[in-house]
């Protein structure tokens, strides 16, 4: 487990690598990367049991973590390369042709960490559940972590996994869904209010928990560990984390227009001036 | 060749049905997921003596699709049973990223396929499965003939890594496949040699493609019988060398001839030994209600219609 001081350093070498990746690449998603953050370094340096190498498709006796949301591939790509699954290095290739790290997350390049493809939304949950199912038939006591977008539960798939898993009591389950209040056309409130995400979920049978600032690495830790010992007594768990699109940016925070979009030269100064290197640019 | 004889009549479902009850006393790993249809899916033997490796999802087929990807994770091998048109086009997202993509060892199987499906009408009468899913890149795509063959079929997956879409269907049809043929998937089947037409037939054609064959004998015309059971990959050497014989081809399929076998077949023909060749199938139409023996006279998928066909491809030899 990774001490908090060192995790926020970990956490501001992480959001200039997604700068670096989205802006190398002209493209890619920025916003809801460098908004959830907090959440991956968490669970990846401090709460997930896992194992980076040798990669286990199968991860047995190992915590699992699926990325609904598959645009937040930067950040993901970040992760599993500072917590030892691949090369830094790589991280340049983002988006690049031949490269393992395609747009969206994908297994068909064989990158390590990755479990299935993402990125046409409302998958990952129903995903997610099948593995926690899998781990109830092999004996893993393990748990099975899964990150979706706010405005990805309104795609109907997301409440048909809410309902079975909620029904058929799935326990080893922690779902956590990033509530920026935005996405691409504008606030999830202009676009398709979302109504009380929490209250939507116990309605199903969730057992649910409000992570206020997800962008806390302390209060983040201690939700999901709430989260984690709730798991084993009949319930999944939800975890409804507040968080700030564009976190640590001071421009791209407070509004959509940087759900995927990728800054210009001048940007990507402006912004990494606000977060000073930690661990090292690849 | 010895003549294939009925050995009896039952349904195709009937035989996966057997062959999930036997994967399940002898491959633990084997798994079976079904959205509320257990009884049409003969999945009830297989769920009553396996509980806890059946899951019954209820009306929610992305779900299913969704949770079968996530169980072949730790190293299980699902099987998914709804009505084809729920396997596939009501499906096709899920399946596409979350298992072809994504490279998934998940049985996609699905009855009440095509237009013999019946009196339920053309919502539920998928005719266009075959296309959606042999356009998937990795994906195999099996259509059995009769219950012995399902049956041997859903053995022989179960041991296939990777994605699989098995179709059969909901009548009762001749069974004529010998019990002990095994199953090689990616091999077509002869199953009656002639030097005059060879007719491709998969599903529930291939016993109306013998009828036709003892038809077209009384005319003086020696027909090929070749069961396609396996869409894709397809034996285009099998192909490409009957009609090196033959010259000339009938395909015959319960499926729109766009995007079936008809076209898998004029494919490789066309491509590597360009001969005539006929086909019958369905014709850029949706279904209707109806006993599945009308429709299929209603709709030209009988040994009659490949009698005619073949006569017709043999004409422009």
């Amino acid at each position: 487990m990774t001490e908090l001081h060192d995790l926020e350093n970990i956490c501001q070498q992480v959001r200039r690598d997604i700068l670096r990746m989205v802006h190398g690449a002209k493209s890619g998603h920025p916003g809801g990367s460098l908004g959830c953050t907090e959440f991956m370094v968490g669970l990846y340096f401090n709460l997930m049991n896992h194992q980076p190498q040798p990669f286990d498709m199968h991860g047995k006796g190992q915590d699992l973590f699926f990325l609904s949301n598959g645009h937040i591939s930067p950040l993901f790509y970040s992760v599993l390369a500072r917590s030892g699954y691949f090369n830094v290095e790589e991280l340049k290739t983002f988006r690049q042709i031949n490269s393992r790290l395609q747009g969206h997350p994908t297994t068909h390049e064989g990158l390590p960490g990755v479990r299935v493809a993402s990125g046409s939304l409302g998958q990952g949950l129903s995903v997610a559940l099948g593995a926690a199912l899998s781990k109830k038939l092999n004996g893993d006591p393990n748990l099975v972590y899964v990150l979706c977008g706010d405005g990805e539960i309104q795609e109907g798939q997301i409440w048909e996994a809410a309902m079975y898993a909620g029904a058929k009591g799935v326990d080893n389950l922690i779902a956590t869904i990033d509530h920026n209040g935005q996405q691409i056309d504008g606030s999830t409130e202009h676009v398709m209010p979302l109504g009380d995400i929490a209250s939507k979920f116990s309605a199903f049978g969730w057992q649910t928990h409000i992570l206020k600032n997800g962008n806390q690495i302390k209060d983040t830790l201690r939700v999901l560990g709430e989260a984690k010992q709730a798991c084993g007594k009949g319930r999944p768990q939800l975890v409804v984390m507040h968080t700030e699109m564009g976190m640590g940016v001071d421009f791209m925070m407070g509004t959509h227009k940087w759900h995927g979009v990728a800054p210009n030269d001048e940007q990507l100064q402006k912004a990494l001036n606000q977060i000073p290197e930690t661990l090292g640019d690849y | 060749m010895p003549k294939l004889q009925i050995i009896d009549k039952k349904d195709t479902r009937s035989g996966f049905g057997a062959g999930l009850s036997e994967l399940g006393k002898n491959k633990p790993e084997v798994v079976a997921l079904c959205a509320d249809l257990t009884g049409s899916l003969k999945m009830d033997a297989f769920a009553s003596a396996h509980p806890e490796r059946f899951f019954q999802i209820g009306i929610a087929e992305a779900n299913m699709m969704g949770i079968a990807a996530g169980l072949t994770i730790g190293g299980k091998i699902p099987f998914t049973g709804t009505f084809a048109n729920f396997s596939t086009g009501r499906v096709y997202d899920q399946i596409r990223q979350s298992i072809a993509y994504s490279h998934k060892n998940v049985k996609i199987c699905a009855s009440h396929a095509g237009i013999t499906l019946g009196e339920d009408g053309a919502t539920h009468q998928i005719l266009e499965d075959i296309g959606l899913m042999k356009m998937l890149p990795g994906m195999t795509v099996i259509n059995t003939c009769d219950y012995n063959q399902t049956k041997a079929a859903t053995l022989a997956i179960a041991e296939h890594h990777g994605p699989v879409y098995l179709r059969f269907g909901r009548p009762v049809v001749p069974n004529f496949i010998p019990a002990d043929w095994k199953f090689e998937i990616g091999k077509a089947l002869k199953l009656r040699q002639g030097k005059d037409v060879s007719i491709f037939a998969t599903g529930h054609l291939v016993w109306e493609a013998l009828l036709a064959a003892d038809e077209l004998e009384k005319q003086g015309i020696d027909a090929e019988i070749i069961n396609i059971h396996t869409i894709k990959p397809l034996d285009k050497e099998a192909v490409i060398d009957s009609v090196r014989v033959t010259g000339c081809a009938v395909t015959a399929e319960e499926h729109q001839i766009n995007g079936g076998l008809g076209d898998s077949i004029a494919q490789t023909l066309c491509m590597q030994l360009p001969r005539p060749i006929e086909m019958v199938g369905i014709n850029d139409v949706f279904g209707e209600s109806g006993t599945p023996e009308a429709l299929m006279q209603k709709y030209g998928l009988n040994s009659q219609s490949i009698v005619e066909a073949a006569i017709r491809a043999l004409a422009r030899k």
